[in-house]
């Protein structure tokens, strides 16, 4: 193939490969021994430490720091897996700057956080390179548990029924296990098949089935699902993409911006993946940045993130947004579409400034247009139905007492759609299910 | 820019650094190299008896304690004195004094306990044009258990005597080096005296075990899965080494003998403390294994800077100026009365303070719920505790309760001086009355 960065149309193979494999290595390759050490050495060792307020998952930072200055990254991994199963996928994706590393006291005292993330890193992938599991399960309770979604939420919770006794079977519609982790995270955040890698080991637990290629609703019933086991947690995820709701949005060439990222992470060979010369993201959050990125990354000339709002609303960090100018991403801010504009294909996108007023934002009289050949819709996803018997508040899922069902995950209402708060709420989830059915067969 | 030429007992040197005998002085291309760096002095490393020299054990003989970002805190060596032939030592001395005549060159000495041995060594150094002798009664390791080091400098009667000797057989100045591990230092330094030494110097190595292999279950260093006591020395010794130095400084039976403070110095700033503590000069050691001989630059500018700002235009002003205010507990003022107050504008909010007061000590610390943290005073005893552990310098400071005020905690007004020989609770005061 002679495709360049300069091929009109979306097509693959725009760069050389040797040239794509290095633009898709880890994103922040792992620290060594020596820069472990290092790093640790810089935690205070915090009372009520505030980064460990700042984690959805509670993880006990300044202990597994201090565990890895101690020379016991096994121990400081241990610490991090009894809070937080999936630590090592959140050392990898978790908006850090917005979270533990914010909270940081260092932060406050130098504008240089401790490194928490990639020294959660370090500690979990010591202990996984060992291959070895580092709980043990409870003697069986003979309670069966169905979990829908084998995404991060419903791993955890998994993982903390399985811990417990309980028998679990995960159900999940794709054909691999890991919900976003699997398919939803830039490519190079999670090198060398970690989410699948991650799976494995944690499955290690024992006591858990996967059934992937099931969707609920469709291959299985809620109703049944209540009927055949104790207790049911659903960690659906958000299955819909929100639509721009402009004339022109059908034209070829406009795309889920989730649906490239996943295409991206699926493919065995990335110079099969086509991507625009001139492309267009449209958002303000993290998967907004990891589709305009990984464009940039496949050798788009042009790619653009337009975001409605200001700088400090984009819910994509400074960091991250940061990151995507430094790749060559073009940001622009406080404008949004108002036109698809090709003739049977996508040629161009109109964008109108915006005003912030106290009534709301207002498009002003004042367009632009830019040239574009390939458009990833980024402005959020959506729960895409409720299995039967249940209802939507808020767009999220809506519980009734008595019907033993649980949720977690972006599925379900309360705290941010991350990573780390769906591993949270799953493993709660799990605890507030065993207190359930145990209490019930005292 | 002040004055740092010292004069110290008749020996000058351009600056108060001078480098201890160790392995930096053992050969003539170190010594040069200090010199070059800008030491104001060197002690060669100790000379024994003519003869076959000593041997050293062929593997580690360093062990380390470190702090945070493995900073070397602290040292421990097994290394005995010279290893190389005596004649050697003596003529690469001689070469480098004749080149480096403003520098101050000592050489220290540790022969067998006779005065035949001492006699002889004097006479094969007094051709070297050094410019005086330091008396090797520290060494705590190897040279012992022969009779020799610490094994005379544990013992008064034979410093006495071998310092007499010394004084006898030899017009050069001589320092007497002391070891600290011994119970009360002032002991020692009273026996120099008596045997006519011109100074002493401390402390030397104290014994020590820095680590434990714990898959061989061996002190380090290890040599062949055993281990020994070495003499530890560095940053980690320095509060050992200031108490002994003000120790022999305000002894009524030593005061004014001159004292060459060792131990740890590895800033200007150590060196000033046992400068002010009564040492005429100080000698270095791990600062200078730790980094090289350049550190003595950061010496010689920090103290010049520190002594223009004191508006000391020579050393003598500095040396001895804090001895007075060293005294016994007894004499402490109990009406001084501080508190801890600690600036919410410099708190990083780690908590350490709250913790360490709440866990260990008084309770004195309250957490509020945006984190601030706030002294109790009807509570903080100014144990000095949280300024200790905070990690920001001036963070928590301690500050005196005006003469007449009230003290939250005893509820009783600030008082005039008064010490506990005189308080009520002191049933040896009340017996005077």
């Amino acid at each position: 193939m002679s495709n360049s960065q300069l091929t009109p149309g979306i097509v693959p193979a725009r760069l050389p490969a040797s040239t794509l494999a290095e633009n898709f290595t880890d994103h922040e390759p792992p620290l060594d021994r020596h820069e472990a050490r290092v790093a640790a050495d810089r935690c205070y060792f915090c009372f009520d430490a505030p980064c460990m307020t700042a984690c959805p998952t509670s993880i006990d930072i300044p202990l597994f720091i201090r565990q890895i200055a101690t020379g016991t990254p096994d121990a400081a991994a241990r610490t991090i897996f009894s809070q937080n199963i999936l630590g090592g996928m959140c050392a990898r994706v978790c908006p850090t700057e917005q979270l533990c590393e914010e909270a940081c006291v260092r932060e406050a005292a130098e504008g240089k956080p401790v490194e928490i993330g990639r020294l959660q890193r370090f500690a979990t992938d010591t202990l996984m390179a060992k291959g070895v599991h580092p709980f043990t399960r409870a003697a069986p309770t003979g309670k069966k548990v169905a979990v829908v979604g084998a995404g991060p939420s419903g791993l955890a919770c998994a993982h903390r029924l399985a811990l417990k006794g309980h028998e679990v079977t995960i159900y999940d519609r794709r054909p691999k296990a890991g919900g976003l982790n699997e398919y939803g995270t830039a490519t190079y955040k999670t090198v060398d098949d970690f989410a699948q890698a991650e799976v494995a080991w944690l499955l290690k637990i024992g006591g858990i089935t996967v059934k992937t290629g099931v969707t609920l609703g469709r291959d299985v019933m809620l109703g049944d699902l209540q009927a055949q086991y104790d207790a049911v947690f659903l960690g659906l995820g958000l299955a819909g993409v929100n639509a721009l709701r402009v004339p022109g949005e059908d034209l070829a060439g406009v795309q889920n911006a989730v649906d490239f990222i996943a295409g991206l992470r699926q493919a065995a060979d990335r110079a099969t993946v086509a991507v625009g010369r001139d492309v267009v993201v449209i958002g303000g959050g993290m998967t907004a940045v990891d589709a305009a990125v990984q464009s940039k990354l496949l050798g788009a000339e042009n790619v653009t993130i337009v975001y409605r709002r200001g700088r400090e609303k984009m819910s994509a960090s400074a960091y991250e947004q940061d990151h995507a100018s430094q790749t060559g991403v073009r940001i622009i801010y406080g404008a949004a579409p108002v036109r698809v504009l090709g003739e049977g294909k996508l040629a161009a996108v109109e964008f109108a400034y915006t005003e912030d007023t106290p009534e709301g934002l207002k498009l002003s009289s004042e367009t632009f247009t830019l040239k574009a050949d390939q458009l990833f819709k980024a402005i959020g996803q959506t729960l895409a139905g409720a299995p039967e018997g249940l209802g939507i508040s808020g767009g999220k899922l809506a519980l009734q007492p008595g019907q033993r069902i649980w949720a977690g995950g972006d599925c379900a209402a309360g705290g941010e759609d991350l990573t780390v708060t769906a591993v949270a709420e799953g493993r709660d989830a799990a605890e507030a299910i065993h207190a359930s059915l145990m209490g019930a067969a005292g | 820019m002040a004055n740092l030429t010292t004069n110290f007992i008749g020996i000058k040197s351009p600056n108060p650094f001078w480098l201890a005998s160790a392995p930096p002085t053992d050969k003539e291309v170190n010594v040069r190299r200090a010199y070059e760096a800008g030491w104001g002095g060197v002690v060669w490393k100790t000379l024994g008896s003519e003869g076959p020299p000593v041997v050293n054990v062929n593997g580690p003989r360093y062990g380390a304690i470190w702090g945070a970002d493995r900073r070397l805190l602290g040292l421990n060596n097994i290394e005995l004195i010279t290893d190389r032939p005596l004649e050697v030592n003596l003529r690469e001395i001689k070469q480098v004094k004749r080149d480096w005549k403003d520098r101050a060159l000592i050489i220290s000495l540790m022969v067998p306990c006779d005065e035949d041995s001492w006699r002889d060594i004097l006479a094969r150094i007094e051709d070297t044009e050094a410019d005086g002798v330091e008396l090797n009664f520290g060494c705590p390791h190897g040279m012992a258990e022969r009779g020799m080091g610490s094994a005379v400098g544990q013992v008064p009667e034979y410093i006495e005597m071998v310092t007499r000797w010394v004084k006898k057989h030899s017009r050069m100045p001589c320092i007497v080096k002391l070891t600290p591990n011994i119970s009360d230092i002032r002991k020692p330094a009273e026996a120099a005296k008596r045997g006519g030494a011109d100074a002493v110097s401390l402390i030397n190595t104290i014994n020590s075990i820095t680590s434990v292999d714990l898959d061989d279950f061996a002190p380090e260093p290890t040599i062949d899965g055993k281990g020994t006591h070495g003499g530890y020395c560095g940053p980690a010794v320095k509060p050992i080494a200031l108490n002994m130095v003000a120790e022999i400084a305000r002894s009524r039976e030593t005061a004014g003998i001159p004292i060459s403070g060792i131990g740890g110095v590895t800033t200007w700033r150590d060196a000033a403390e046992f400068m002010a503590l009564g040492a005429g000069n100080v000698q270095v050691c791990t600062a200078a294994m730790t980094y090289g001989f350049k550190v003595v630059q950061e010496m010689i500018s920090g103290l010049s800077d520190y002594m223009d700002r004191k508006g000391f235009t020579d050393t003598s002003e500095l040396v001895g100026r804090a001895v007075p205010n060293v005294t016994d507990w007894q004499f402490l003022n109990l009406n001084y009365v501080t508190k801890a107050q600690i600036s919410e504008a410099d708190c990083i909010k780690c908590g350490r303070c709250y913790i360490a007061c709440e866990d260990t000590s008084h309770q004195a610390i309250e957490m509020l719920p945006d984190r601030t943290f706030k002294v109790k005073d009807d509570e903080c005893v100014a144990c000095n505790l949280c300024v200790n552990v905070c990690p920001v310098e001036n963070c928590i400071t301690m500050v005196q309760l005006p003469k007449g005020q009230v003290d939250p905690r005893t509820g009783t007004p600030v008082g005039d001086y008064a010490n506990w020989t005189t308080h009520p609770n002191n049933p040896a005061s009340q017996a005077a009355e």
